[in-house]
């Protein structure tokens, strides 16, 4: 079977989901008859009709609370965010209304809101965030954010049957530099699952999303320079967090880095650091190293911005670092 | 028009028309229930606030008008040079809708402009030297790299720049304009948004509050038929958007966003109404917007010859010359020699603009705070100056063979 982009498979999963189900729906600015900024929902209109694939005006707060309401009618709402940073307009919304909404009052939310996150584009401070910090902090939101195709297209399609509301965060970059083979059938992945991108016995990095691909590259280097054997652990899902599989690595290698593109303070990466030292400290041979962005608004300038983001170069440094503990 | 009722909001198919008159058309109305401004146009000419404009200053449109074309022409030159880091915005068609409204302003007065407003810069102060830096993303543009394209300002020059999200700039040109009046300034505030952002709850909220406390600002609705895609008609179901002034109690008017003059007229009477303590106005602009969202946008959504209409019989450069000629008396040699001059400015901005650095990696971590003054490098660039290894290559991301399924 032939290889489709990070972006296509997140297309089949929508189309087979609306297929599968005609409670899905899409909703979002410029989705329809331009198929989206990125094109992830091009030729949705025309399969599905202006009733499935809903153009909006420029209205945040109204795609979210109205994702929201459908809902709680019974139907599976998709709404976009065009770039995910615009999403901080929608959280009130989502963080006072829809996060508490089963708790407070039993009404289900069972809505994906997806969009286009992080950088490396040179996108500037107003396209290219990481705000997933401020929803994993929220309880009652489940959070995704997939690097690879085939988890794009089976954390989509679970997100979709999730009966709670799963922010969905797609990472740009990867969109179409990234291909996979998607396998046979009804493939899902599940929420809340880690992955194991690398195996191996020296040291780990835990982390998501284009992150994951630096440090395939980092560990590729490592062997290859110092002899020493990398596993990568890719989340795949921050809320909930996979405890299991982030102790059974910290139990196998005893060195952990962890690595992501948000910015530092109060990232995703000190949370998981204090849960490795409540539950595995007696298994760590070395202090648990973050490498993340530096806490800055990203900036546009190519110099700024690599300056500001993690590159490989600075994960081959802290494993190093970790390493000769 | 809505003044003649050729063109509705909603039917998404916009044709270019010169007729706009929608203020001077409801000028009555204004008198008997005030949702209208009075705004003299070309049926009172004398009357005009463009009358008293002295002959070199309507020739200075001009030169505005044509320095926002052709500075935005150099722009694409270069982004095909892939010079331009990341997008390109033009205003092609928008031009007399931006420089109209901006040179209605005093030097004090203060704008918050949007991305196809470059002519309001322009007039504001703004140089090309700076744009094109600011495109190239130089060490010494504006913003030394941290902002993209024309999203810059200046407070000493009255202008503040814009960010991504829309209708933000309402809210806070509210806040400016409350300054005003709490100092008892005698300055106004012009904030522009297009039919898109009317949309958004900063754009209701921020008018909201700017009515309520009658300040001295005055919103712009350019309405140039598309926000990215999206035509007007799934944008708002009201008839035009001039209409949504009566529910916030605040005056409106419309013009022919591509007559320069008209454009003058209307907001300089806005303004006018603003400096004297009237409140709040908005304006609805007509124009068309010729290029996509950005230049990577083939605009397919746009109706067959819709575009080359608008271009071929409602170019507000064309149109200007027109009167030039007629109304000023300008020869085809006088008109030649203000282009000459724009594209002798534009070329010692792009000379000086190519000598620019890029900005130095460090200097990210300036200015997050006024204290402290600077950022720490994260302990995993200790010692280092830049980031990235000359032979690390982000672009060969996913070419790792191991790439698929878990081990």
């Amino acid at each position: 079977m032939a290889e489709i982009t990070y972006l296509e498979a997140l297309r089949e999963a929508l189309v087979e989901e609306m297929d599968r189900d005609e409670n899905v729906f899409c909703m979002g600015e410029d989705i329809g008859a331009y198929g989206g900024a990125f094109k992830v929902t091009d030729g949705l209109l025309s399969r599905f009709g202006e009733s499935r694939v809903i153009d909006t005006p420029i209205s945040e707060i109204g795609i979210v609370g109205a994702a929201a309401g459908a809902g709680h009618m019974g139907m599976r709402p998709v709404v976009e965010m065009q770039f995910i940073d615009f999403i901080a307009n929608a959280y009130d919304i989502l963080t006072n209304y829809v996060a508490t909404a089963r708790y407070r009052a039993f009404l289900p939310c069972p809505m994906v809101v997806r969009g286009p996150s992080g950088g490396y584009v040179r996108g500037g401070p107003f396209h290219s965030q990481n705000p997933e910090a401020g929803f994993i902090h929220t309880p009652g939101l489940k959070v995704v954010y997939p690097a690879t195709a085939e988890d794009a297209k089976g954390l989509m399609k679970s997100a979709i049957r999730d009966d709670d509301c799963v922010l969905f965060f797609e990472h740009k970059y990867l969109y179409r530099r990234i291909k996979g083979e998607m396998p046979q059938g009804d493939h899902t992945v599940p929420i809340g699952k880690a992955r194991l991108a690398r195996e191996g016995r020296d040291v780990s990095i835990i982390t998501y999303a284009a992150t994951v691909w630096k440090a395939l590259e980092a560990a590729e280097q490592l062997e290859a320079q110092d002899g020493l054997s990398v596993e990568v652990l890719d989340l795949r899902t921050l809320a909930p967090l996979d405890d299991d599989a982030i102790f059974a690595t910290v139990r196998k290698t005893n060195r952990v880095l962890v690595l992501h593109e948000d910015t530092r303070t109060g990232g995703i990466a000190g949370e998981i650091t204090s849960r490795i030292n409540e539950s595995c400290f007696e298994w760590l041979d070395a202090p648990v190293l973050r490498v993340t962005a530096h806490d800055i608004p990203l900036p546009y300038a190519p110099s700024l911005e690599d300056f500001v983001l993690p590159q490989t170069s600075d994960i081959v440094r802290a494993v190093r670092r970790l390493a000769a503990y | 028009m809505p003044a003649s009722g050729k063109r509705k909001a909603g039917t998404g198919n916009r044709e270019p028309g010169t007729e706009t008159r929608g203020a001077s058309g409801n000028g009555k109305r204004a008198e008997s229930d005030g949702s209208r401004f009075p705004v003299p146009s070309s049926q009172s000419a004398s009357d005009r606030a463009s009358a008293k404009l002295t002959r070199d200053q309507k020739l200075d449109l001009y030169y505005w008008m044509r320095l926002t074309r052709s500075l935005e022409e150099r722009l694409v030159a270069l982004y095909r040079q892939t010079k331009v880091v990341g997008g390109l915005f033009r205003s092609l068609g928008q031009e007399a809708d931006a420089v109209g409204s901006a040179y209605a302003l005093e030097r004090r007065d203060i704008l918050s402009p949007l991305i196809r407003n470059l002519g309001s810069m322009l007039v504001k102060g703004a140089t090309p030297l700076e744009i094109l830096r600011q495109y190239m993303a130089k060490g010494d543009s504006p913003t030394r790299g941290r902002e993209l394209n024309i999203h810059f300002g200046d407070t000493d020059r009255g202008f503040i720049g814009q960010i991504s999200p829309l209708g933000d700039m309402v809210p806070v040109m509210a806040g400016v304009t409350m300054t005003f009046k709490m100092r008892r300034q005698d300055r106004v505030g012009l904030v522009y948004v297009g039919d898109g952002a009317t949309s958004t709850g900063a754009f209701h909220e921020g008018i909201n509050l700017a009515a309520v406390q009658r300040l001295p600002l005055v919103v712009i609705v350019e309405n140039n038929g598309y926000a990215y895609s999206t035509p007007i008609s799934k944008q708002t179901a009201a008839r035009q958007f001039v209409d949504k002034a009566i529910g916030y109690g605040v005056p409106g008017a419309q013009a022919d966003g591509n007559d320069v003059l008209a454009v003058y007229d209307v907001t300089k009477a806005a303004v006018d109404r603003a400096r004297s303590g009237g409140g709040v106005s908005l304006i609805e602009l007509m124009t068309y917007r010729r290029k996509g969202h950005a230049e990577h946008d083939n605009q397919s959504y746009v109706p067959a010859g819709e575009i080359d209409r608008w271009a071929a019989e409602n170019d507000p450069l064309d149109r200007y010359r027109v009167v030039m000629r007629e109304e000023l008396g300008a020869t085809d040699e006088e008109i030649a020699a203000i282009d000459a001059r724009v594209i002798r400015d534009i070329d010692a901005a792009t000379d000086e603009a190519e000598k620019s650095p890029p900005p130095e990696p460090l200097d990210a971590l300036i200015g997050v705070y006024a204290d402290p003054p600077r950022e720490r490098p994260l302990w995993f660039r200790e010692g280092t100056d830049r980031a990235v290894d000359a032979n690390e290559r982000p672009e060969g991301w996913g070419t790792w063979s191991g790439r698929t399924g878990s081990v």
